[in-house]
């Protein structure tokens, strides 16, 4: 069966699309990609579906699901290179995915998932120092 | 129209053709800026000799028939490119009746004993020149209509440029009242352009804009939201007052949206989002001479 495959870089997971998704590929890059975050304790998730020209509401609420997963088991989504076309159907659709970060391209999506985690690690060494 | 006065018109072809140019040459209406004399006389003559075969044919009154098919041809041809080349209503359609007293002459001519006949010719004659006539009218309109057309797609999208003011941010100053139809091209235009020139920020300047009512404040609330989808933030400035007012009145939210009152702090903002820092160039000392510039 077919699979995406789900990358390994440092603290971030990578998943490029490079077919057009079809539901049941997305319910398992979904699941692929929870299990995955569970089993290398990645902090952030980064989704390249620059080369995806159709996107349909399932597609739509599987990316959101995704992020809202994610974030339970602390990472941070980002969805990098939706293209134009894309966008105004999801907007057409009134999916407006509010609870996903969103970059231009893969560099962009990386740097601002390092600047989240750097936050987020800066808070923690506060929290530390305070108890300290 | 009988056998008998379409074969009575097919014998004075010549007759009719140079009495027709004739009347047409001598017309105030003629515009011989936008035709020759020679392109008429060739429209002209065709149209005729398609006209007279019409006439023989079995039905020779109904010009929906089949044998007026070649004749709705030609005249749909003449008034497009008329209406193209700048004749009036009144200048197209006088090509086809001008032909009408020609025509009635011709046939006066043959039935001068029977007048019963003449009359009943003549107004058969006058029904289908009538309705030839406007054939041309409607076929002139559609063919105006067509060139409004294409000037209002122009129009909007000439009107809607995507400006990159500096690296990474991009200016969209729309002007003009944002229908739909525009709005879809206003969306297109910037979100491609986000694309090709990798943007972070996009300025939707509203300052040329008469009016915003809810229709418009989705739209515009769409192309944030689809920015916003590709990752890039959506800046919304230039909102007068009296839009001001309005939005307020309709109850539109816009407090997920970034809004300035001027383009120039809608770029002073994107500078802060991006981390730019823009600054004086050192003065020299002596204060005599002055450099201006970033």
């Amino acid at each position: 069966m077919e699979r995406i495959p789900i990358l390994k870089m440092g603290p971030f997971l990578l998943v490029t699309i490079q077919v057009d998704l079809y539901d049941r590929l997305a319910l398992t890059l979904e699941n692929d990609l929870i299990n995955m975050v569970s089993k290398t304790e990645a902090k952030g998730v980064l989704i390249d579906i620059s080369a995806v020209s159709i996107v349909d509401s399932f597609m739509g609420r599987i990316l959101g699901n995704i992020a809202s997963m994610s974030k339970i088991m602390d990472a941070t989504t980002v969805v990098v290179g939706m293209q134009p076309a894309v966008a105004i159907t999801l907007v057409e659709l009134g999916l407006t995915l509010s609870g996903v970060y969103t970059a231009l391209d893969v560099e962009q999506g990386m740097e601002l998932l390092r600047d989240k985690i750097g936050h987020l690690e800066k808070d923690e060494e506060g929290l530390y120092d305070s108890f300290i | 129209m009988n056998k008998e006065s379409a074969a009575a018109l097919k014998g004075k072809k010549k007759l009719i053709l140079q009495n027709w140019m004739e009347n047409q040459l001598k017309d105030a209406a003629l515009r011989d800026d936008l035709m020759s004399v020679a392109e008429l006389q060739q429209q002209s003559e065709e149209f005729l000799t398609t006209l007279l075969k019409a006439f023989s044919s079995n039905q020779a009154t109904d010009t929906e028939s089949e044998g007026y098919e070649a004749i709705q041809d030609i005249l749909n041809e003449i008034s497009i490119t008329r209406a193209r080349q700048g004749f009036s209503p009144r200048e197209t359609s006088s090509y086809v009746l001008s032909l009408k007293e020609v025509l009635s002459n011709v046939l006066e001519d043959r039935f001068r004993e029977e007048p019963a006949v003449l009359y009943k010719e003549i107004l058969s004659m006058h029904k289908i020149m009538d309705s030839l006539s406007l054939v041309t009218m409607e076929t002139y309109i559609k063919g105006r209509e067509e060139v409004i057309l294409r000037q209002t797609n122009e129009m909007s999208e000439i009107s809607t440029p995507v400006i990159r003011v500096w690296e990474g941010i991009l200016a969209l100053p729309i002007i003009g009242t944002l229908d739909s139809a525009r709005t879809q091209v206003v969306m297109e235009a910037l979100l491609q352009e986000i694309v090709a020139t990798g943007s972070r920020i996009a300025i939707l300047d509203i300052s040329g804009v008469p009016t915003v009512d809810s229709l418009v404040a989705q739209h515009l609330i769409k192309t944030v939201s689809a920015a916003r989808l590709m990752g890039a933030e959506c800046i919304i400035s230039g909102i007068r007052a009296e839009i001001a007012q309005t939005i307020v009145h309709l109850g539109i939210d816009l407090t997920n949206i970034h809004t300035k009152a001027s383009l120039a702090s809608a770029l002073k903002m994107s500078f802060a989002m991006l981390g730019i820092q823009v600054s004086r160039a050192a003065q020299s000392q002596e204060g005599s001479k002055q450099t201006f510039g970033f």
